[in-house]
């Protein structure tokens, strides 16, 4: 009798389940939780509390993230707003200028892998008069340069392009979109969460005007992001998406979640020593993982650009076998699928099909989340029991054996239900 | 993601996978589905000429687990039955029989579907008459 149960032995060291999905969130590093812990007991002043000891002792630990921030950035502190994350900063940086530059124009360029926090909230001032151009990439996932400068209108307020994608890992070309937006006079906007930590990223050589980022892809708490908002060449002006109180210069109000400031601060003060060699490790996990599944088996291929792309990215598909049932097999380790079984509204993976894959192997797709707490040994266990499951799959998938036989897929009629 | 016992048990243990001889005129052949969509399986039975009772069943499925598990426990359930009986078999059935919440129904109307395509490809090489209310009313 066939069996897709995974006998494969589970390393010593290695403990069980594996969590290898860090473009989803990361754990908190011990260093950042250690940060933190007096700002939830005894430092919990205001922050705003401007007249004792509290609140000046709750607003200096504010304003020293707020330079272990801009540091990691190549920022200054005062550029840097506290948000509740990546998804605020992201609205609160496109609407906010948008409301602001109104008069100056009324078109945005994007791009169709952005994230959801980007792409709706486009979708939301379209409805409010705004005209949006949503860029095409290449197949690898990268944008053509040459297609951005041909979006460009004197009516162009503001280029959103991210840094890193958080499904494929592509790295977009940064430093060109911006010196480009830099030349039209065009606001440049990028949304650097799953960069920021990961890839060098600094706002000046990199022609960045507002950036997004957040606590919890770096190894940082959940539920604080911060916004990068350029004072000088050019002055970036963002009209406020929540008032009350005028906090952050009056870009956003709402007393400041001091600890998980706190904690973002010091994950990238963690993130700017140690990038370099993190960044080093965890490409030779990635890469020994990559080695592994395609020497064991056949029918693989990466999703998205090898050469512009996160360390810590593995984006897989195992064709014939669809990715739900392959998740299922590795239920002790923790990964994403861009099949559509795994979404909420069972359409596979958008970012995939925009890259020009096809359905079917878009519903094959694992990603591989690598970060800073996972080991050798674990990547091991992973690709053994992955090329255990993947067979096994394949031993019961019709589409395998018809392509083992020859049968050209595309030529069958299926029918489509 | 949430699987029951039985759907875990049927993709842990699926029974009765493989391939027969599809130019056999006792064999009937059912491929459903598509790739663009997920799932595809592909059903197949040996039926004994003399008595019309489904002696092998066979499967392979490329899908989730719930249609591994949908497909798999089809073809338990039609071994041993006769074609008409079989033909019995309804989606709500495999549905009660694994749990399987709303967003997986697809995957038992698939396997009903796999069940009629492969008797339907039997009835056609052995000259059967089709039934006529066999065309399956998707959910």
């Amino acid at each position: 009798m066939s069996t897709v149960a995974s006998q494969v032995e589970v390393p010593a060291g290695v403990s069980l389940p594996i969590y290898m999905d860090n473009h989803a969130t990361s754990p908190l590093d011990p260093r950042v939780l250690e940060a933190m812990m007096p700002y939830f007991t005894t430092k919990f002043g205001n922050a705003a509390s401007r007249n004792h000891s509290f609140g000046w002792e709750a607003e200096q630990a504010v304003e020293k993230a707020r330079e272990q921030i801009a540091k990691l950035i190549g920022a200054t502190a005062k550029e840097i707003i506290f948000t509740s994350g990546a998804t605020e900063s992201n609205n609160l940086a496109i609407k906010g200028i948008a409301e602001m530059y109104r008069e100056r124009g009324n078109h945005i360029i994007t791009q169709v892998t952005e994230h959801k926090a980007v792409l709706d909230t486009c979708k939301r001032l379209e409805k409010y008069g705004y005209r949006v151009t949503y860029l095409p990439v290449k197949a690898d996932g990268l944008i053509d340069l040459e297609d951005l400068k041909r979006a460009m209108d004197d009516k162009t307020i503001l280029v959103t392009i991210m840094a890193a994608n958080n499904e494929i890992g592509v790295l977009q070309p940064v430093r060109e979109i911006g010196k480009l937006c830099h030349e039209k006079g065009v606001i440049f906007h990028t949304d650097a969460v799953q960069a920021v930590g990961k890839v060098p990223v600094n706002v000046i050589a990199d022609n960045i005007d507002v950036l997004s980022l957040s606590g919890h892809k770096i190894y940082g708490p959940k539920g604080v992001g911060a916004l990068y908002v350029r004072r000088r060449n050019p002055r970036v002006q963002i009209a406020a998406q929540i008032d009350g109180g005028g906090h952050e210069r009056g870009m956003r109000s709402g007393t400041l979640n001091v600890p998980g400031i706190v904690g973002l601060g010091k994950a990238c003060e963690i993130a700017y020593e140690e990038m370099d060699n993190e960044a080093a490790y965890l490409r030779g996990l990635r890469d020994r993982l990559k080695n592994k599944l395609e020497s064991e088996l056949d029918y693989v291929h990466v999703n998205g650009s090898m050469e512009h792309r996160l360390p810590g990215n593995l984006n897989m598909s195992f064709v014939y076998v669809e990715g739900e049932s392959l998740l299922m097999g590795i239920n002790d380790v923790a990964v994403s699928s861009g099949s559509a079984c795994t979404s909420a509204t069972l359409e596979p993976s958008y970012v995939l099909k925009a890259l020009g894959l096809g359905d079917d192997v878009a519903h094959s797709s694992i990603r591989f989340g690598l970060g800073r707490f996972n080991t050798q040994a674990e990547v091991d266990y992973v690709a053994a029991k992955v090329i255990d499951i993947v067979k096994k799959l394949r031993e019961l998938s019709p589409l395998y054996e018809m392509v083992k036989e020859g049968i050209d897929l595309t030529k069958i009629q299926w029918a489509a239900h | 993601m949430a699987y029951s016992d039985r759907v875990i048990d049927h993709y842990n243990n699926p029974r009765n996978v493989g391939t027969l001889d599809k130019s056999s005129t006792e064999v009937g052949t059912g491929l459903v589905g598509a790739p663009e969509c997920g799932d595809v399986m592909r059903l197949q039975i040996r039926v004994n000429p003399e008595t019309q009772v489904i002696e092998e069943a066979k499967f392979k499925t490329f899908g989730c687990g719930s249609a591994i598990a949908s497909s798999s426990l089809a073809t338990e359930w039609i071994k041993g039955r006769k074609v008409e009986d079989a033909l019995a078999i309804k989606n709500t059935d495999i549905v009660k029989e694994l749990s399987l919440p709303p967003v997986k129904i697809h995957c038992s109307v698939l396997a009903e579907d796999a069940i009629r395509a492969a008797i339907g490809d039997w009835k056609k090489k052995n000259g059967v008459a089709e039934t006529v209310e066999s065309t399956a009313a998707a959910q």
